[in-house]
This record gives structure tokens, C-alpha cells and sequence, in this order.
């Protein structure tokens, strides 16, 4: 049995330690607000925050994680930067098909609550590991703008 | 307040239907198993509910929802379909709620294609005029009510926001309160439509139904979809297209903790597990030998080789102006060949399917374009009568054309044969990228000749597969495909003698399919391409030389010109860095869109600025118009730069994002778009964007540089300073 504190409280679980903290959160948990995009850590649709720094959880085995706090996108409304986030998401109207936008907004959070007026590089930095298909990144940078701007 | 709460449907309001939509329809009650983490199913209110037509029902509390016969994949169809509908309807915006529509292509056949498909950028265009009548409709119904239980002439009362008003009494009644008695009026048959200066929610950028769901998590995708005792598959289908499973041995796979089951089908192996992870070890413990088949040897050179070879052929002539050879005499004459590879789509939510078989039938649940093709081709694979097969539809991850077909729902239909309970089938990303249906090959061959500066003559000819002799035959007639056609048959400029003929050429052992931008594609990156060069060859500006022959075509030429202006067409720019335009009037819309980029010295291309100007008629929601082109252009100059799927001993050489590559934020310059306002009847806009994208940047790298790339992806090393690449 495995426990893990994820946005705030304990699950337990049975599964291998190896297996990837997506899975369990997607297959075992039921959580499916994480996506599976890549499974090679390549399109960030899987981050989730781990102790707040974005982690791809497609690759991150789930007895890595021990007693840090493990953060979903269910759950990151309830920060500061995640609700600032997800606010100015739909002020901007950010979204097309939304399948990578869990681990845009996971990735956008973690920038804006360790960098409070990110610039365009702190912006290209945070945010280049997460592909967009629908090619929505003019306003994601929009976004984490105005995101920045209300804080 | 936005809601797509309750996104599921109850069929049985289908009983309800009037106005003959419901004619000769049997309907049998299926009480379908709900996903666990679907939202509930409303309570049947059907008693006093009011459904003068398949797209509208209001319940006793005002309650309006509306169901969407076209699927929502991002291009924000969802919210355009509601507004027109609670345009005519007058409904109260604010009481809107949606529901995906169930497998019926009678009543929710897209007008365009007579079957229920998302696709072709034609949702508005297609349903403009049925849903504006369906809500004008209901809407003077309601008010015919209201009339009668006031005893008052309905042309004295008016309708807003779901209340009808009588104004000379002041009495008002509310749509829920008219509900139950609206039912008993006959539906109108041409219920007068609103002048489009009345209108209070079209060409308003109004917010989308979908979006706050998806940035919680609380979206449900059909990867998403959890049943209760439900198992989880991954699949390994033949390396090499049309290969055959030789033998398996699966001992190692069934050592894996978690893993419950193998199943061996003609062409794929499935591992099924208690999770993904599970099925995914298992997948890669299987040890498969393949009998790989007519293809084994099969390589890229092989499939240019032959198209080529085709492009040689006279072709079908799909169009005829004037007098071509005579033309072609005269003046300078210009040739130029040009050739697309072969993409993938990658839909950021990979392939999946949930399915369950039992004694009574099938269940099926997925997000797809084309909703009642899949009921029908999983019922025909697994004999069945079409109504035991129930699909849920989901929103979609992306669709870009991959989800017009069936194939993932008919596999995960096989594999849940041999399975006891539900059973959710995802496709690796490897799987998804090495056995999708590729955008075709193309190999394009144009002649034209200059007189006075203007194309005299235009030879045009393009070679590739033909997907609409699959997927729609009755679009493939005389060997001719209209969508391989498509914008070049209705090329914009003044050109006196004009042919376009179309070779089939079908790529061995590769399976096609429809890609964001179609045929145009194709067309209209030839086209534009080769237009730079004759303009070079004429000695005039890009711009001024494309505008003295759109004489014909004033929409695409006020578009050319706002695009000229907002781009900075013309002003100075840094060396080796260059504007190119592309002007297109594909899906009824009229575009005009430059790219500003550099060409380092070792030949890598980097984007500056986008600008795009567009006349797409009436925009029905104006933000959604500006989002589809921002994308669209991303998409098309992701294929251009990056986008390539080749074949080496059968297979396909890509696997995933780290080889098979996609436009990035930090590559990613500001876009512009422009809306030129219009009351024409509106266009369409999805798939514009990806159609511009190529041509307007390969311009620019021409304007640049110099050099004319013929084919896509862009060619680095050609572009290189030499010694730098």
C-alpha cells in the first residue's frame, strides 16, 4: 500500500513503485484531469507540481515521491497563481480542444508563483515543454501576462 | 453562466419529435450504462417539455437545451451552434445548456455530407440556415401560445430572452410557463428569419460553453471515460501496413503484475491490465513475430518513384477555360513542380476507444467526427443490428480529420468481444503517430506563361490519392476527386485559358485520410508558391501582381489589401529576412495572410511576425474567428517546418514528438488577425489558417532569400549559407 499526499489529502493505493505517477493518477485514483500525451516526457500534457516545481509525471515513479506534496490540476485552483491562472485562461478565452491545457495551466502556475512579472524568456523558458496541437500559444503568453498583472 | 452540464443525451426525447423529423422513426428505449464519472442524466422531464425540432427542448423551468449535431474539437463549433440557435430563438443565453448529439443521421445529418460529420470546415455554413429556422421556429410557436391564451393578435407580442411580451397589456409570460401548450401548435414550415441588424448574440465575441471544464479537469474526453470493473488495453498493430500477426509469445507479458489478459487478433496484439501501466510493461514484454506481408520492403523512395511516375499521365479534367496549348505559346512560358509529404496528425489526445460487448450488444465510448459511422461499422464488424450498438460521444482532444474514421472504435469492438466487462483501449503515442491514415503525397505540375505582365495561361495538374473514393464514393465520380481539386478548380485570378486535371495515384501500402486543410492544402500551396515565381519573372511586387488579376474576386482583394496595409508590406527589414503573402478563397472565405521570418545562415527558418486580414462573412462569433486562424496558421507552419512521415521497410520512421516535431511557444511570433466586417452569409474558418501558413512563409523564404523551395518540409540545407549548414 502506497500513500500519497495529493492536493492536500492522503490516498492509498495498491500499485508497484515503478509505476508512473500519471497512471495512478489517471487508471487507479480515477483523477483523469491529468493527461496522458507522450509517455516520453516530450509534451507536458502530464505535468502536475510536485512540492510546486512542475514535474512530467508520465516518467515519475511514484516511489520517488514520498512524503511531497503532489499537486493536480484539480487541485491548483486552490493556489494563488493557479486560480490566477485559470481566471484570466477564460478572460482570454485560451482554449480550443483543451486536451494540453491541464499541463499548460500546471506549467503557467508554477512560472507565475516563482517569477511574479515573468518576460517574454521566462515565459518561453517555463512554457516550451508543453506542446499545443490547436496552437493556442499567443494567448497562453497573453494569459500568463495578464495572470502576472493581477497579482 | 456557461454550462455544459449534463453532456450526455436522453433518448428518449427523441420520441417527442414532430414536424416529420420523427417519421417512420422506431425508437426503442435503451437505458444506456453511464460512464461513472459522466454527468448524470437529467430525470425524464419529458412531460411538459417543449421539442418542436431535434435541436431544441425547453423544460417547464425555462430550462433550454440545445443539442449539437456537430462536434466540438476545439474550433469552438459548440458556442457558435447555441448562439445561432438562441438567436432566432430569443432564448434566455444565460439558460443555456448543451448536449452532444446521439447517432442519427436523420435528424442530425450534416446538410453538406447527408451524414452526421464534423469536418471540412462547413459546421456553420452547413447549418446556417436549418438552425436559424429551427430556433425561428420554436420560437414563433411560443409566441402563437402565448397569443392564444391572451386572446391577442402573436403579431402584437414580442420575444426576448425567453419571455414572451404582450407590449399594449404589458402581460409577459415566460418560455418554461408556454412550454407544455407550445407542443400542441403546428410546427411553421418558413417561420420569417431575423434581419441580421437585429441581431443580438451573432458577431458577438461571447464566451464558450466549453472552456470552463477544461481548466479544472473536470472535462471528460472519451480517454477519460471510467466505467465501473473496467480494465485498461494497449495495442500493437503490424509494423508494416496490411502485415499479419505470425505468432505470439505472450509469457513474459502475462508475468506482468497487473496484466489479466492477451488477445490476439488477425493484425494486432492487445495486452489488457488493471491500468495502463500494467498493459503498457506487458505490450513490451510480448515477443510478436509478424508475417509482414506485400509491403515488407516498401520505402519512401519507392512511393515518390511512382507518383511521380503518375504525374506524368494525362489526367481528369476538372476544369476548362479558354484555350490552354494556345495560351501556353505565347509569351514567357514558366514551369515548376512541387511536392507535399506525407503527415501524421497527431491529435494531442492519442487514439482510444472504450468498449463493451454483451449478449445484447455493444456500448461504445469515444470522441469522434463521425458519430454514426461508428455505430454502424462496429455493428457490421460485430453483427449486429446498428440499434444495439449505443455511442457516447465526448468532446474531442483534437480531430484534424483522424477522427472521421472508425478504425480505433472497430478494434477496441474486437478486443471487448473477448472480454468480459468494459474494456478502455489507448493508443501509445507511438501507435498513434506509425498507424494513422497520413495526409497524402502530392506531386503538382503547373505551366503558365506571361503576357504584359499578367499569367496568360495556367497548366495545372495534381497527382495524389484520392480519399474521397474511400471515404464518401459519391464524391469520387469519373475519376475525379472534388476534394483533391479544391482550390484550384476555383483558383482567384483572371487567367483567360485555364485547365486542372487530376491524376489518382494511390501511395502501395500507406493508408490516406483527410487533414486539416484538405485538398486546398495542397492547391493552394502550388498555386501560391508559383505565383511568387511568375510574379519575380514579371518583374512586379508580389502584392501588385496578384491584385491586377483579382478584378473577379473583390472580397479577396479588399482582404489583400487590409493585409498589405497591417503587415508593413513593403517596409525595410533586416538582411535575410523577408515578407511573403498568400491570398486563398477555400471554404467560402476569403484570407489574406503575410509571414515575416529569417533565414539564419545555417539555414534555419525563424518566424517574426503574422499578419492575417479575413472576409468570412457574417462572423457569428468573432473571438472563435481569431482563435481557428491564430491555430490554423501554427498548425499549417508546424507541417511546413517540421512536418514529414517516412516509410523505410514498411514501417513508419517517426514515433513521437521527439522525432516527429511540433511548433513550440518560443518559436511562435505574435499573429494578427484582422475581420473585415461583412453581411454575406458566413464562410468557413477551421481549416483556413493551415492552408496559409506554407505558402505565405515559403514566399517569405523566397523574398528572403532567393531561393524557391519547392517542397515541404522547408529544406535547411538548401537554405544554408554555404559552408554554415
Amino acid at each position: 500500500m502506497t500513500t500519497l499526499k495529493i492536493n492536500g489529502e492522503d490516498k492509498s493505493f495498491d500499485a508497484p513503485d515503478d509505476m508512473p505517477l500519471l497512471w495512478v493518477l489517471r487508471d487507479v485514483l480515477g483523477m483523469t484531469g491529468t493527461k496522458f500525451g507522450c509517455g516520453i516526457a516530450q509534451c507536458g500534457a502530464c505535468t502536475v507540481h510536485i512540492d510546486g516545481n512542475p514535474v512530467r509525471s508520465c516518467l515519475l515513479p511514484i516511489g520517488s515521491i514520498g512524503d511531497k506534496a503532489v499537486t493536480t490540476i484539480e487541485g491548483i485552483g486552490k493556489t494563488d497563481a493557479g486560480a490566477k491562472v485559470q481566471k484570466a485562461w477564460l478572460d482570454l478565452e485560451v482554449i480550443q480542444c483543451g486536451y494540453c491545457q491541464s499541463g499548460q495551466i500546471m506549467s503557467a502556475a508554477a512560472l507565475l508563483a516563482n517569477t511574479a512579472n515573468p518576460d517574454d524568456s521566462d515565459i518561453d523558458a517555463a512554457m516550451a515543454g508543453n506542446i499545443c496541437r490547436c496552437g493556442t500559444y499567443v494567448r497562453i503568453r497573453e494569459a500568463i501576462k495578464r495572470a502576472a498583472g493581477e497579482a | 453562466m456557461r454550462t455544459l452540464d449534463n453532456l450526455t443525451y436522453s433518448a428518449s426525447r427523441r420520441g417527442l419529435l414532430k414536424g416529420g423529423l420523427a417519421a417512420g422513426f422506431v425508437f426503442t428505449f435503451h437505458l444506456p450504462l453511464r460512464a461513472a464519472n459522466e454527468p448524470e442524466q437529467s430525470a425524464d422531464t419529458t412531460a411538459g417539455q417543449f421539442a418542436p425540432n431535434a435541436f431544441i427542448r425547453i423544460d417547464h423551468s425555462g430550462k433550454t437545451t440545445l443539442v449539437m449535431p456537430q462536434v466540438e474539437m476545439g474550433q469552438g463549433v459548440y458556442t457558435a451552434i447555441a448562439m445561432i440557435l438562441a438567436e432566432e430563438l430569443d432564448a434566455d443565453y444565460a439558460k443555456v445548456a448543451l448536449e452532444h448529439a446521439p447517432p442519427d443521421d436523420k435528424l442530425y445529418g450534416n446538410p453538406i455530407f447527408g451524414i452526421q460529420v464534423t469536418g471540412n470546415s462547413n459546421s456553420v455554413r452547413a447549418f446556417w440556415k436549418p438552425l436559424r429556422t429551427a430556433g425561428a421556429a420554436a420560437r414563433a410557436m411560443l409566441v402563437q401560445v402565448a397569443a392564444q391564451q391572451w386572446q391577442v393578435d402573436p403579431a402584437s407580442c414580442s420575444a426576448s430572452s425567453g419571455v414572451v411580451s404582450h407590449g399594449a397589456s404589458g402581460r409577459m409570460l415566460g418560455y418554461g410557463d408556454l412550454a407544455n401548450a407550445a407542443n400542441s401548435v403546428p410546427v411553421p414550415t418558413n417561420p420569417p428569419l431575423k434581419d441580421p441588424k437585429d441581431f443580438t448574440l451573432i458577431g458577438k465575441p461571447l464566451k464558450r460553453f466549453d472552456t470552463p471544464n477544461k481548466t479544472d479537469g473536470k472535462v471528460v474526453y472519451g480517454i477519460d471515460a471510467m466505467l465501473p470493473g473496467m480494465k485498461f488495453a494497449t495495442i500493437a498493430a503490424s509494423p508494416v501496413f496490411g502485415g499479419k500477426v505470425a505468432h505470439v509469445d505472450d509469457s513474459a507479458a502475462k508475468a506482468v503484475p497487473g496484466v489479466r489478459q492477451v488477445v490476439v487478433l488477425d493484425e494486432l496484439v492487445a495486452v489488457v491490465g488493471d491500468h495502463m501501466w500494467a498493459a503498457k510493461q506487458g505490450l513490451d514484454a510480448l515477443v510478436i513475430t509478424w508475417n509482414e506481408g506485400p509491403n515488407a520492403q516498401l520505402s519512401s523512395a519507392d512511393i515518390w518513384d511512382a507518383l511521380r511516375a503518375a504525374s506524368k499521365k494525362d489526367g481528369v479534367v476538372a476544369k476548362n477555360i479558354g484555350d490552354v496549348t494556345k495560351g501556353l505559346a505565347q509569351g514567357d512560358r514558366m514551369d515548376g513542380e512541387y511536392e507535399l509529404p506525407f503527415l501524421a496528425h497527431a491529435t494531442m489526445e492519442p487514439m482510444n476507444c472504450t468498449a463493451q460487448v454483451t449478449p445484447d450488444g455493444c456500448e461504445i465510448w469515444i470522441g469522434t467526427q463521425v458519430i454514426t459511422r461508428v455505430q454502424s461499422t462496429v455493428a457490421e464488424v460485430l453483427g449486429l443490428p446498428v440499434d444495439k450498438v449505443t455511442v457516447h460521444n465526448h468532446l474531442l482532444g483534437g480531430g484534424f480529420g483522424r477522427r472521421l474514421e472508425p478504425d480505433m472504435a472497430v478494434s477496441a469492438a474486437r478486443i471487448a468481444k473477448q472480454i468480459d466487462g468494459p474494456v478502455k483501449v489507448v493508443w501509445t503515442r507511438e501507435e498513434d503517430i506509425q498507424h494513422d491514415v497520413y495526409r497524402p503525397v502530392y506531386h503538382d505540375t503547373i505551366s503558365a506563361s506571361l503576357v504584359d505582365g499578367k499569367i496568360a495561361a495556367w497548366k495545372y495538374r495534381v497527382t495524389g490519392s484520392s480519399i474521397m473514393a474511400r471515404w464518401l464514393p459519391p464524391a469520387f465520380q469519373g475519376g475525379l476527386d472534388i476534394d483533391a481539386v479544391d482550390s484550384a478548380v476555383d483558383m482567384p485570378y483572371d487567367i483567360p485559358n485555364r485547365t486542372v486535371e487530376y491524376v489518382r495515384a494511390e501511395p502501395p501500402g500507406v493508408p490516406t485520410g483527410f487533414w486539416r486543410g484538405v485538398g486546398p492544402n495542397n492547391n493552394i500551396f502550388a498555386t501560391e508558391c508559383f505565383m511568387d515565381e511568375l510574379a519575380r519573372k514579371a518583374g512586379k511586387d508580389p502584392i501588385d501582381f496578384r491584385r491586377s488579376m483579382l478584378t473577379g474576386n473583390p472580397r479577396l482583394k479588399a482582404a489583400l489589401d487590409l493585409v498589405a496595409d497591417k503587415s508593413g508590406w513593403g517596409q525595410p527589414l533586416p538582411p535575410r529576412a523577408g515578407r511573403g503573402v498568400c491570398v486563398q478563397p477555400s471554404f467560402a472565405s476569403f484570407i489574406a495572410t503575410v509571414v515575416e521570418a529569417e533565414v539564419d545562415e545555417h539555414g534555419e527558418v525563424h518566424l517574426r511576425r503574422i499578419t492575417s486580414a479575413v472576409d468570412t462573412g457574417i462572423a457569428v462569433n468573432p473571438d472563435t474567428i481569431v482563435a481557428q486562424l491564430q491555430g490554423g496558421l501554427i498548425f499549417g507552419l508546424t507541417a511546413a517546418l517540421y512536418g514529414e512521415i517516412t516509410i523505410a521497410n514498411g514501417r513508419v520512421q517517426q514515433s513521437n514528438f521527439n522525432n516527429y516535431r511540433m511548433l513550440r511557444i518560443d518559436e511562435v511570433p505574435q499573429i494578427d488577425v484582422h475581420i473585415i466586417k461583412s453581411g454575406e452569409d458566413p464562410g468557413g474558418i477551421g481549416e483556413t489558417g493551415v492552408t496559409a501558413g506554407p505558402p505565405a512563409l515559403r514566399n517569405a523564404i523566397y523574398a528572403a532569400t532567393g531561393i524557391a523551395l519547392r517542397r515541404l518540409p522547408i529544406d535547411r540545407k538548401a537554405l544554408a549559407v554555404s559552408g554554415k549548414a
